[in-house]
């Protein structure tokens, strides 16, 4: 066997695809044949490294370098200079300091002091080869699972306090109790992966990077709670992780990690991935549930919780992508040490995308506790071109907008809940002092009315009347009274709508109001 | 849509494609609850689901066909028009729509002479909009058919659009 003296991975998320990296592995590939070192270098595929807005990102080990923006006219010159002769092509190191000449890992500003526990594997192994994952310890929890018995899984993701990254801040072991104890003799485990909260694409990532680490979290998911069959709803429009994660299940089916009488235990699961069609409602669980059933994703009453009547009124859980990218890790790892990061109510880490006026906008992972000034400042570079923080929408479009006050308040899904925010889908959209609050709320505002599902009075007819007052605003036509109209609109909304989509809006209207009261007054002639 | 379903759009090829639905349907004979997998396999063979498409469909699965077509509206996925050649999709998330999106798709509108939710009249594009697709970094996104652009300003909207002919 040959000795390979680098690997260069490059990074293929939906991103860099956008920037051209197909065309650049390609050129890549071809490159180091012709110069004759196909031997000694292997191309790896990987998921994102966290960075958006670089374009084509390649990274060579050993030394750690990253390279970014690289085009397929890059290629000769890489391949020649770095790989061939050992020296640096400093005109495409990634670096937000031009002046560091090498720019490993740690000193890559974005990646910085990230503890990774769901990103350990992402734009490090090639997602598409099992055995890569496996080489780091993947697939070992579930032997450590079966030995614990189910009723010894929920105690260890009970003990660690692992709480539902979706956004309802639901613990995680609950949730599993309420199943395991429910009397059914088919219980279902479903992955919910249709992330269309607006400004977040952790999940995305995650499939894409990691693709195993989810199936492994949800054969355990499924064997603490008893489900012999699991689904993972995903986006339509995300093919590339639909791919990766069909290749996936079928590599672990035949490593018979799925399948019947899993590693001789008795316990026999299979997964089926289930494409939407482009509901945002079909976030909200049991519309995810009914959407399944091949129906209209309509939320339906609870309770009966999902727990006790889910899928075909069978016990059910349904569980975030990142939730279950969590479990392994806990597993293999044990309850102890995973309370070593995050904070008492809400230990381990949150997956964030962060976006908008930053320096560094990408998907970052921190400890739970960590405050909006070290996320942006210290994680994404700051505001961009050096100007002044005016407020970010944190958790979505459902969820509010913080001002300079809360940046040193400590994010978790319980210490948020205090100051009437929440951390939500872990989507950070960060605006400067130049952004324009009413544009914000208008945009927020349209984006319920179309995916309002028209299930219940309020949401639907509130939402149309919402934004029939933002746009007047908006055109600088709107009277005194339709400040209040919207707040009234929206409080009315939270008491009486079906679902959370309805209950939710009065967040970004009254936080916006909160800080911008005067501002919003201003568009109103008098 | 994949791209090699792009030309099915045309009334006569269209008849051909009939037998081929009838095996999908085969497969999930008496299933209500594979409808939307079967939809998405409809409008994949089709580009759109026409109403013949949608009566055999629900006869197939045993449904009736109002219950079939509220499924198709409900999603936005799922068209009952044809669809040009090429799907032009502007994405209006947050993020997107902050940096201008919606000036993009009016002007996109204009210079296409159709609506969201409409095909030019030689079936060369249809134009929609698009749920964030965590483009978020390079905004404001337009997806022409499976490619992704960032960065698209009302200036150089048209000149992506007409790469695709």
């Amino acid at each position: 066997m040959n000795r390979v003296r680098n690997h260069v991975l490059i990074s293929i998320d939906a991103g860099t695809i956008m920037a051209g990296a197909r065309a650049v592995e390609k050129a890549l590939t071809e490159e180091i044949v012709r110069q004759g070192l196909s031997d000694e270098i292997t191309v790896l595929e990987t998921g994102s490294i966290g960075a958006t807005g670089q374009g084509v990102i390649i990274v060579v080990y050993p030394e750690g370098v990253y390279y970014g923006n690289v085009t397929v006219q890059d290629i000769p010159q890489l391949v020649e200079e770095h790989l061939l002769k050992g020296r640096l092509v400093k005109r495409l190191l990634l670096s937000e300091l031009p002046k560091q000449h090498v720019v490993t890992k740690e000193k890559t500003g974005l990646l910085k002091e990230q503890p990774r526990i769901v990103l350990r594997n992402s734009g490090i192994i090639d997602p598409e080869n099992i055995d890569e994952y496996i080489a780091r310890e993947g697939y070992e929890a579930i032997g450590k699972a079966f030995s614990l018995k189910p009723e010894g899984v929920i105690e260890e993701i009970k003990k660690s306090g692992l709480i539902g990254r979706g956004g309802a801040g639901f613990p995680t072991a609950m949730k599993w109790g309420f199943a395991h104890n429910a009397p059914g003799d088919q219980k279902y485990i479903i992955c919910n992966a249709d992330e269309g909260e607006p400004g977040t694409f952790k999940d995305r990532l995650i499939l894409e990077g990691d693709p195993h680490k989810l199936i492994e979290g949800m054969i355990i998911a499924g064997y603490a709670i008893g489900a012999t069959k699991g689904f993972i709803y995903i986006r339509g429009e995300y093919s590339l992780s639909i791919e990766r994660l069909e290749k996936a299940i079928a590599q672990a089916r035949q490593y018979e990690l799925l399948g019947d009488n899993i590693l001789e235990s008795g316990f026999s699961f299979d997964l089926s991935v289930m494409k939407g069609a482009g509901a945002y409602v079909c976030g909200e669980e049991t519309a995810l549930i009914e959407s399944l059933e091949g129906k209209r994703g309509h939320p339906r009453l609870k309770p009966p919780f999902p727990a006790i009547a889910g899928l075909w009124h069978k016990p059910t859980v349904v569980n975030n992508v990142e939730t279950l990218a969590n479990i392994p890790e806990i597993i293999w790892r044990g309850a102890t040490w995973y309370r070593g990061y995050g904070t008492e109510k809400c230990p381990g880490t949150k997956v964030y995308t962060i976006i908008g006026n930053v320096a560094t906008p990408g998907i970052i992972e921190a400890e739970m506790g960590t405050t909006l000034r070290d996320i942006i400042y210290e994680y994404a570079g700051g505001i961009k071109e050096g100007k002044k923080f005016k407020c970010a929408l944190v958790g979505g479009a459902a969820g509010a907008f913080l001002g300079p006050d809360m940046l040193d308040v400590q994010m978790d899904f319980a210490n948020l809940k205090e100051y009437a925010a929440v951390l939500g889908s872990g989507a950070i959209l960060v605006m400067d002092e130049d952004a324009d609050i009413v544009d914000m709320l208008q945009s927020v505002l349209h984006f319920f009315k179309h995916e309002s599902c028209g299930h219940c009075v309020p949401c639907r007819l509130g939402t149309a009347q919402l934004v029939k007052v933002i746009d007047r605003i908006a055109a600088s036509k709107g009277i005194k009274e339709d400040i209040e109209k919207l707040s009234n609109i929206s409080d009315v909304m939270r008491d009486t709508s079906f679902c959370p989509l309805g209950q939710s809006l009065c967040l970004p209207i009254s936080s916006a109001l909160k800080y911008f009261h005067d501002e919003v007054y201003a568009r109103i002639p008098l | 849509m994949a791209a090699e379903n792009q030309c099915n759009c045309v009334q006569t090829q269209e008849e051909d494609l009939y037998p081929r639905l009838n095996e999908i349907i085969g497969e999930h004979k008496g299933k209500p609850e594979d409808l939307i997998m079967v939809l998405h396999k409809a409008q994949n063979l089709f580009g759109y689901l026409p109403k013949k498409v949608q009566e055999m469909v629900a006869e197939g699965l045993n449904m009736s066909i109002n219950e079939v077509y509220g499924v198709i509206t409900f999603y936005n996925f799922f068209s009952t028009v044809p669809q040009g050649k090429h799907s032009v999709k502007v994405c209006l998330g947050t993020a997107c729509y902050v940096r201008g999106s919606q000036k993009v798709l009016e002007k996109t509108e204009k210079a296409l002479g159709i609506k969201v939710g409409g095909t030019t009249d030689d079936r060369r594009y249809s134009l929609g909009v698009v749920r964030c697709i965590g483009a978020c970094g390079l905004a404001p996104a337009m997806l022409v058919d499976e490619d992704v652009y960032g960065r698209v300003k009302t200036t150089n909207a048209m000149e992506i659009i007409e790469k695709y002919e």
